[in-house]
């Protein structure tokens, strides 16, 4: 048995949060530039449900007044908000069973910095794919048609509504057992996009189906960004409709304050 | 740096409401530096669980643990900075290529030059030409090397290793040990965990048999050997009426135990036990249906050093396959 020093330990800089996060949401266009068809899907899969809607339901579905896609573009927004939960929380659970994120915990680096990087990532992505979508509505006929502020304001709502989405995302991707959770949450987003107000009016659905539905955080969201990008909105005299402009704020706070402490733990996990 | 790589005392963990989780029952350790060191035992032994906490990825419920003089409870960043883990599950990005796999962790652990990092430990563990194919396209080995690169990307001072060679063959096994050797020559200290008698025997300096979450021996491997005896003789006799004439044979090489109908002795030199059982079996005119010296097994060398069989829930086995 012979003991040798060890002359390893090298001089490093200490640890940056914003350098170590940004190294991990360059990891994430590594992994766009080598899988482009699921980075093209993503992007695409929110302007196959704005045709299949507008253009299979649209006929048959009325909306509050005007052209179907003006009042369509906001909800379906708002829906890909919904969707893009899916990326991170299949992406954090890819990594987590693979013992991806023990490696990074197992780092010298600033404990959040891996789900900052994410974070960044997925925001950036979902940038994108909005910048798709409303491309696609401008080509639809949708408009915004109070000015730029405003339509600036609603984007910004929207993005609000993604990030609060994405401490959920991690949250479930972390605690998730296997694929199975995955795929059941990829199957409840359709029920929780339709039971709000993106497609219909929910004055027209049963009682209490009709009050969860307005109180669901798309809704607020949906009918918020319509008033500021001046698309039709429903016109139900309630003071969640009201106050939407509130409530698409608020709901984003909330849901951050809950599911951001909770994401942070489960990534720390120490009593495991 | 003075003082031992890794320090545990009394090391406790229990998992109450999981029975799938491994807990500890009180696990000792001194890991000198420079050494290779394995934890030894079967499945549910409590190994991973001892790798987790001393890299800081589990908290103990009681009992020190200290890493090159770290406390990996009040410490842990500082025991991260001295560290590397090698996973049971390769833990590599399988959608990017080995050599972005490691640039990354080169970013993360801030090196000057994290691209001629790369390089350097593709060559060296022979992966320069699948350097910049996507992991998913690597075999096991692959796998198990760019592992070994990724946690080296720093040169830990320690490196924890837990099962290795799992799942590999025979010849990715052999290139994963001649990496962790070339490690030692380095002056890395290596905990490595394995199922595997022969693979602590090659590697390591010194050997912690662990069972059901305790320590069940502790040396280097010769001296664990000497105390479980080497290996077994075992006779299967072709008639059971001729059990008592066999065993005055056998006990001339050492003390029979009977095991179910076959005939086993512990023996040191398994050569001549050989020969002088052969000779008294033909001089006796006895024609056994088997005849045969086999290494002891994981499960006999725990039976012997604990009393007890590894897995509670099971008899220890009376006739490995291996004799058949």
């Amino acid at each position: 048995m012979t003991t040798r020093t060890p002359d390893r330990i090298q001089g490093r800089p200490p640890e940056s949060l914003l350098g170590d996060a940004w190294t991990v949401t360059r990891r994430q266009f590594w992994h766009w530039r080598a899988q482009p068809g699921g980075f093209a899907v993503g992007l695409l899969f929110p302007v196959l449900v704005t045709l299949m809607f507008g253009a299979l339901f649209g006929g048959a579905i009325a909306g509050p007044g005007g052209d179907y896609y003006s009042f369509l573009m906001p909800g379906i927004f708002v829906m890909a908000m919904l969707f893009g939960l899916e990326t991170t929380m299949a992406g954090v659970n890819a990594d987590a069973s693979r013992g991806v994120t023990d490696r990074f915990r197992s780092l010298p680096i600033h404990p959040s910095a891996v789900v900052l990087g994410r974070c960044l990532a997925d925001m950036i992505y979902t940038v994108l794919g909005l910048l798709v979508l409303m491309a696609t509505g401008l080509m639809l006929g949708w408009r915004w048609q109070d000015g730029p502020a405003a339509a600036l304001t609603a984007v910004g709502l929207l993005l609000a509504l993604r990030f609060a989405l994405l401490w959920v995302g991690i949250f479930v991707g972390l605690v998730a057992t296997g694929a199975e959770t995955v795929a059941a949450v990829q199957i409840l987003v359709w029920p929780i996009s339709m039971l709000s107000n993106i497609f219909v009016d929910p004055a027209t659905m049963p009682g209490w189906l009709g009050a969860v539905g307005s109180w669901n955080p798309l809704s607020a969201t949906a009918t918020a960004t319509r008033e500021l990008f001046g698309n039709p909105t429903w016109a139900a005299a309630t003071w969640v409709n009201e106050n939407a402009l509130l409530l698409a704020v608020g709901w984003p706070v909330l849901i951050t304050a809950v599911f951001a402490p909770l994401a942070v733990r489960a990534y720390r996990r120490l009593e495991g | 740096m003075p003082g031992p790589a890794i320090d545990v005392q009394d090391l406790r963990k229990r998992y109450p409401w999981s029975a799938d989780e491994v807990g500890l029952n009180g696990i000792d350790l001194l890991v000198e530096r420079g050494t290779v060191h394995a934890l030894l035992g079967p499945n549910g032994a409590g190994k991973t669980t001892t790798i987790r906490i001393l890299t800081t990825l589990l908290r103990a419920d009681s009992g020190t643990a200290r890493v090159v003089g770290f406390d990996v409870r009040t410490a842990g960043r500082a025991v991260r900075r001295h560290i590397g883990l090698v996973g049971q599950s390769a833990a590599v990005d399988e959608v990017l290529t080995g050599r972005q796999n490691l640039l990354m962790l080169g970013r993360l652990n801030h090196l000057p030059r994290p691209a001629a990092r790369a390089g350097e430990l593709l060559d060296r563990f022979g992966l320069a030409e699948p350097a910049d194919r996507k992991v998913a396209t690597y075999s096991g080995g692959m796998r198990r090397q760019l592992d070994l690169a990724a946690s080296l990307i720093v040169e830990p001072a320690v490196l924890f290793v837990d099962e290795p060679t799992t799942g590999l063959d025979p010849e990715a096994r052999r290139d994963v040990w001649s990496s962790i050797e070339g490690l030692v020559e380095a002056g890395t200290t290596v905990l490595l965990t394995t199922q595997y008698l022969e693979e602590a025997d090659a590697l390591a300096d010194r050997v912690t048999m662990v069972a059901g979450g305790r320590v069940a021996a502790e040396g280097s491997p010769d001296e664990l050997k000497a105390r479980v005896g080497g290996d077994w003789l075992e006779i299967t006799p072709a008639d059971p009426a001729d059990l008592p004439r066999l065993w005055d044979i056998a006990a001339r090489v050492g003390e029979p135990v009977d095991r179910g109908g076959l005939l086993a002795v512990p023996v040191t030199d398994r050569t001549r036990a050989l020969v002088t059982v052969s000779a008294a079996l033909a001089d006796a005119g006895l024609d056994p249906l088997d005849l045969t010296v086999r290494r002891p097994t994981l499960d006999e060398v725990f039976l012997q050093l604990t009393g007890r069989a590894t897995d509670p829930n099971t008899e220890p086995r009376t006739v490995p396959e291996a004799t058949r």
